[in-house]
């Protein structure tokens, strides 16, 4: 199966699980006239239903466990993972919160990591860059 | 007529009616993303986007009404390339629609009847999904398709009235209009009313495509893609490819109604091929300008309506401005 159109047609679901905002707000720069990443056929879909790419902020609070876990599962394979911003990553400034369930590669697998706090659009669109040389990598050992 | 031709030309023209509602698809996202001052998608980035949503796995939910939710996509793209079929295109006349004295199947009155069906298609699809934000689309989209048909059938009804004045044929056969233009039997005042007409036509098509001022049925930053919440995969792509062709048909639609000229006894071109070649590519140059005015630049230049604005844009403002138009036409023959 090719992989070259999957990865030029990257549909991307932004999930925010407790994110001070920062990340989210650079995530929507990446989409602006400036930056825009549609040339490269990257979209953002207001359903997991229609994405490729979780794009995953904050450091997931407790609340946020379940539906973080059940958002990977709404989400068709194949699909990537991509933490964006420090919290994700480590907790950054809430590290070791009492309200934290840990970052987000304890609740579900992360593919790339963007780190920054907040990342600038151009490294998230490197970490899109990354996924794609991820896929490309699964794709010549034969899992899709 | 021969059913080998029928079978076989239906195919040929789903095939490259299809191929060329993506082309235009991509060609409209190109031209609004350099009318915002981005850079845009490639042209062929439909293409990838349906090779990518057939590689995905597509998922049914558990509480959805199975079969339905299933058919629902075919439905849709099947009566969306149905359209195809009855609509005169690349410059021949429609497969179905009958010509040279020999009876069709099917004429503009059908066309818009048959518009209907994508959209009930894809309600049907959002009831099934059992997703509250699908509902609400679904919902919004029965209204949206209550709303449209009486400006949409104000303008094609009172085109093939005035044509009906003049020749004893059936008007709403697209030959019949195709041999009768609008422009060249009405007066000046007709002329007014037949561009009225034509722009309620043309706002009717915008809604019939579900861009941005009437795309309240999927609304992706309000109800999160509303009607086809729900839906991954492959039956995802199935909506994404009869919404592309059905935009294209509409598009065609007008070109057949209003602007029904060949250009192939104006540059003097004889013969059956280079003249089915000027023409074809004629047709292209027709439904692009119809959809461009008519899609890319509202889509471009305005943000999406409420429903109940979108409503009274239909029931209210585009018919008094369709029957406005009608008016025109009739006095035109008064006086």
């Amino acid at each position: 199966m090719s992989l070259t159109a999957f990865k030029r047609a990257l549909w991307v679901y932004h999930l925010n699980t407790g994110s001070c905002n920062g990340c989210d707000i650079e995530i929507l720069a990446v989409l602006t006239p400036r930056y825009d990443a549609e040339r490269f056929g990257i979209k953002l879909v207001g359903s997991p239903r229609h994405a490729d790419v979780l794009l995953v902020t904050g450091p997931v609070v407790r609340q946020m466990v379940a539906r973080t876990k059940r958002i990977y599962e709404q989400t068709p394979d194949p699909k990537l993972v991509m933490a964006v911003g420090n919290c994700g990553i480590e907790g950054d400034v809430f590290h070791e919160s009492y309200s934290l369930a840990g970052p987000i590669d304890q609740i579900i697998p992360v593919d790339v990591y963007v780190p920054g706090c907040p990342p600038r659009p151009e490294a998230i669109i490197h970490g899109v860059a990354m996924a794609w040389v991820k896929l490309e990598k699964s794709a010549k050992q034969g899992v899709a | 007529m021969n059913f080998v031709v029928i079978i076989f030309g239906s195919a040929l023209m789903v095939l490259v009616g299809g191929v060329f509602s993506m082309l235009y698809r991509g060609i409209d996202r190109k031209l609004v993303a350099h009318m915002q001052g981005r850079v845009g998608p490639p042209i062929v980035q439909p293409f990838r986007d349906v090779q990518k949503l057939m590689m995905k796995e597509s998922i049914i939910p558990d509480g959805a009404v199975q079969w339905l939710f299933k058919a629902a996509p075919f439905i849709c793209l099947i009566t969306s390339a149905l359209l195809l079929l009855y609509i005169p295109m690349f410059g021949q006349p429609a497969l179905l629609g009958g010509f040279d004295g020999v009876p069709g199947f099917g004429d503009a009155l059908l066309v818009v009847y048959l518009l209907i069906l994508p959209s009930l298609a894809l309600a049907a699809g959002g009831f099934a999904s059992s997703s509250p934000y699908a509902t609400v689309g679904a919902q919004r989209e029965m209204v949206l398709l209550m709303s449209l048909e009486f400006p949409l059938a104000v303008s094609v009804v009172s085109l093939g009235w005035r044509i009906g004045q003049v020749t004893a044929a059936n008007p709403f056969m697209f030959s019949t209009i195709a041999e009768h233009p609008i422009w060249s039997l009405v007066g000046p005042l007709g002329v007014i009313g037949s561009l009225i007409l034509l722009f309620a036509l043309l706002v009717a098509t915008s809604g019939k495509g579900a861009k941005v001022p009437f795309d309240m049925a999927e609304a992706e930053t309000e109800i999160a893609g509303g009607i086809l919440v729900e839906y991954s995969g492959r039956n995802l792509c199935l909506f994404y490819v009869a919404d592309i062709i059905k935009a294209f048909a509409v598009s065609a639609l007008v070109v057949a109604l209003f602007i029904p000229y060949n250009l192939s006894p104006l540059v003097g071109v004889g013969g059956p091929v280079p003249s089915g070649i000027v023409e074809g590519l004629f047709f292209l140059v027709k439904v692009f300008v119809v959809m461009f005015v008519s899609i890319s630049l509202i889509r471009t230049a305005m943000a999406r309506f409420k429903i109940s604005q979108a409503s009274w844009v239909y029931i209210i403002a585009l018919t008094v401005i369709g029957l406005v138009g009608l008016i025109l036409v009739a006095a035109d023959l008064m006086v």
